[in-house]
């Protein structure tokens, strides 16, 4: 096999691991401010890339971009309000012990609600985004082997959003408020931190990155009402490899897994591209359920 | 007060069987058919409420082992094989994969279990649409009936209506009355012990893994055993069944059933498999399930208790 093929298959996977890689960081986001998992997190990376496909025929692609963010923010931010932040009361004033999973059945409707509207919105065609810059011919070329330029724009993209979260959550008083929130939610509530604030603040910021990966890739991956399931599974494997909560390791294992699937074409039919990531994710939970960077202890501790 | 548990079930057998005289009465004998179906969907959410409502594990791969029961037996009867052993080796397939993907992943909190088992359900779903050898996106059609017993079959069909439907609620009906007697046993007590404090059962010497890997494949034999029998009374079988959508159907139907109400769950599975089959959602179809199981989370995060004095068959009060 030529190389040119082999690095085909790494940009191929590097596209996909960013995607992965930003959707374990919503997964993580909402995890550490709450516990749950959220399963409507592929459904936001949909909306992103859907949103900009519509407002692009009437707005400048950057416009339309950003607008696309902000409305799957400002979605994710009402679903939590309005179903997340309500049931989280009624159970606490019942002192229910299966909070998490009451929780967790919610976002699966709420999952399923962003999939069917997708569909009532934009029909079951796959729609695309425009690239950036040039078109889908154009391509650059590194020693012999091409690559669209979308791919510096995802890769970009990709580490705008990590060195922003990681700035949000070190630099800013509310990033440090959620952190405070996720380590002790009595403790903070204590320290003055409106501690139903930061959940939602969580899931507005999971569904803007989500979002914006969506918008990012969607040139490239083209995108789908229904495509968000498989990306949640990815994301979650993802998280889960890198640690649950564990925002550095989970980039690094997105990209591994992005680069694991797209080898595994060379051995495996492309219909079980998803097989192989959930091989993955069952070995992982089998032998590190702490991930694969993160300590046993600390993943002892977060799931006893 | 503790209520018999097996009243419910009495009266369900009672309101199941007088169900056919009026559809005779009302000439609307068509509806058995729509009605045996929703009893085998009923099947499979009954071994999920086991699992969601008892040990607290939520499973949304529910239709994946449903699709694996339906698929084996479909491979193997067309092979030539005897349908009652096609049944049988459906059954352990699914119940070997539950073990293989129950054992890792139960050890962890709750929502482990229920991404796996979601990655589980896209995986046999892509398995099903893209294996040439399992028919692709047409399925396996030509599936030959399951004779149990001389003239008395499963299969599609006006003459065998009646008998169908009897056999479906039949089987529902010992299924339910094997689950509340499951209950009350010593693995029962053990698995409802889980839903208390999982601590407390452990310190009280519940093997808690091995409890809920129970639960679990009993969950994926019920499906299978569902999914095999529905297919030999269609005649065949499609890769829709496995979707991801149709476990999040089945995990809204207990949840509406009232999570921990082995009655509940049959009846609401039964009633809104019909309304669906019938075409009443319309377009809606999926999405009115994923609005039922939002609305109940928001209303009635326990689920909604059915009121009537005898739709209670909780094996531990509330």
């Amino acid at each position: 096999m030529s190389h040119e093929i082999l690095a085909q298959y790494l940009f191929s996977g590097l596209i996909y691991g960013s995607i992965y890689a930003v959707i374990a960081l919503g997964f993580n986001i909402v995890y550490n401010a709450t516990g749950i998992i959220n399963f409507a997190q592929g459904e936001f990376v949909m909306l992103g890339g859907l949103v900009t496909h519509s407002l692009s025929a009437v707005l400048p692609l950057p416009a339309a971009i950003l607008a696309a963010i902000a409305i799957t923010a400002l979605t994710g931010g009402l679903l939590e309000f309005f179903f997340i932040r309500n049931i989280g009361r009624l159970i606490k004033g019942m002192g229910g012990k299966g909070d998490v999973m009451h929780l967790t059945i919610m976002t699966i409707g709420l999952s399923i609600l962003l999939r069917e509207l997708a569909l009532k919105i934009w029909g079951e065609q796959v729609k695309t985004v425009r690239f950036f810059t040039g078109t889908e011919s154009s391509s650059l070329s590194v020693a012999g082997a091409h690559f669209s330029p979308q791919l510096l724009w995802i890769m970009g993209a990709t580490a705008l959003v990590f060195a922003i979260l990681s700035a949000f959550f070190r630099f800013s008083l509310s990033g440090r408020a959620m952190r405070a929130c996720s380590a002790s939610r009595v403790g903070s509530r204590i320290c003055g931190i409106r501690a139903e604030a930061m959940v939602t603040l969580s899931f507005v910021l999971s569904a803007a990155i989500g979002a914006a990966a969506g918008a990012v890739t969607a040139p490239l991956t083209q995108t789908h009402y229904a495509i968000g399931t498989a990306l949640s599974i990815k994301g979650f494997t993802v998280a889960v490899f890198g640690g649950l909560g564990n925002s550095g390791a989970a980039v690094a294992a997105g990209f591994i897994l992005g680069i694991i699937e797209s080898f595994s074409i060379i051995v495996f039919p492309e219909a079980f591209k998803d097989v192989v990531s959930i091989v993955i994710l069952l070995s992982v939970l089998l032998a590190r359920p702490s991930g694969l960077f993160g300590s046993r202890e600390a993943g002892r501790l977060k799931e006893a | 007060m503790k209520r018999n548990p097996h009243l419910p079930l009495a009266a369900f057998i009672c309101v199941a069987a007088v169900t056919p005289v009026l559809t005779s009465l009302f000439h609307a004998n068509f509806f058995l058919t729509q009605l045996t179906m929703s009893a085998y969907y009923a099947l499979a959410a009954l071994g999920l409420c086991l699992l969601l409502g008892y040990a607290g594990q939520i499973s949304l791969g529910q239709a994946g082992f449903f699709a694996i029961g339906a698929y084996t037996s479909a491979v193997l009867c067309r092979a030539g094989l005897d349908p009652r052993l096609a049944f049988l080796c459906a059954v352990l397939a699914s119940a070997l994969v539950a073990v293989l993907i129950g054992m890792p992943v139960l050890r962890l909190k709750g929502h482990y279990l229920a991404m796996a088992t979601l990655g589980f359900g896209v995986v046999i779903e892509k398995i099903a649409r893209g294996v040439p050898f399992l028919g692709g996106a047409d399925g396996i059609a030509n599936v030959p009936a399951f004779e149990i017993a001389g003239s008395l079959q499963i299969v599609g069909g006006k003459a065998h209506r009646l008998s169908n439907y009897l056999i479906a609620f039949a089987i529902l009906s010992a299924a339910l009355a094997l689950m509340i007697n499951l209950l009350s046993s010593r693995s029962g007590r053990a698995l409802r012990s889980l839903h208390g404090s999982e601590e407390a059962a452990s310190a009280m010497g519940v093997n808690t893994a091995r409890s809920k890997l129970a639960a679990f494949v009993i969950a994926a034999v019920a499906a299978a055993v569902a999914g095999s029998l529905m297919t030999h009374f269609n005649g065949s079988i499609g890769p829709g069944e496995a979707a991801t959508i149709k476990s999040i159907r089945y995990l809204s139907i207990v949840a509406v059933g009232g999570l921990s109400n082995f009655i509940g769950t049959v009846v609401v599975g039964i009633v809104l498999n019909f309304l669906s089959l019938r075409g009443v959602f319309g377009v809606y179809d999926d999405a009115v399930f994923g609005a039922i199981l939002v609305a109940v989370m928001v209303l009635a995060p326990n689920g909604f208790r059915l009121s009537l004095p005898f739709a209670r068959a909780k094996g531990v009060p509330s």
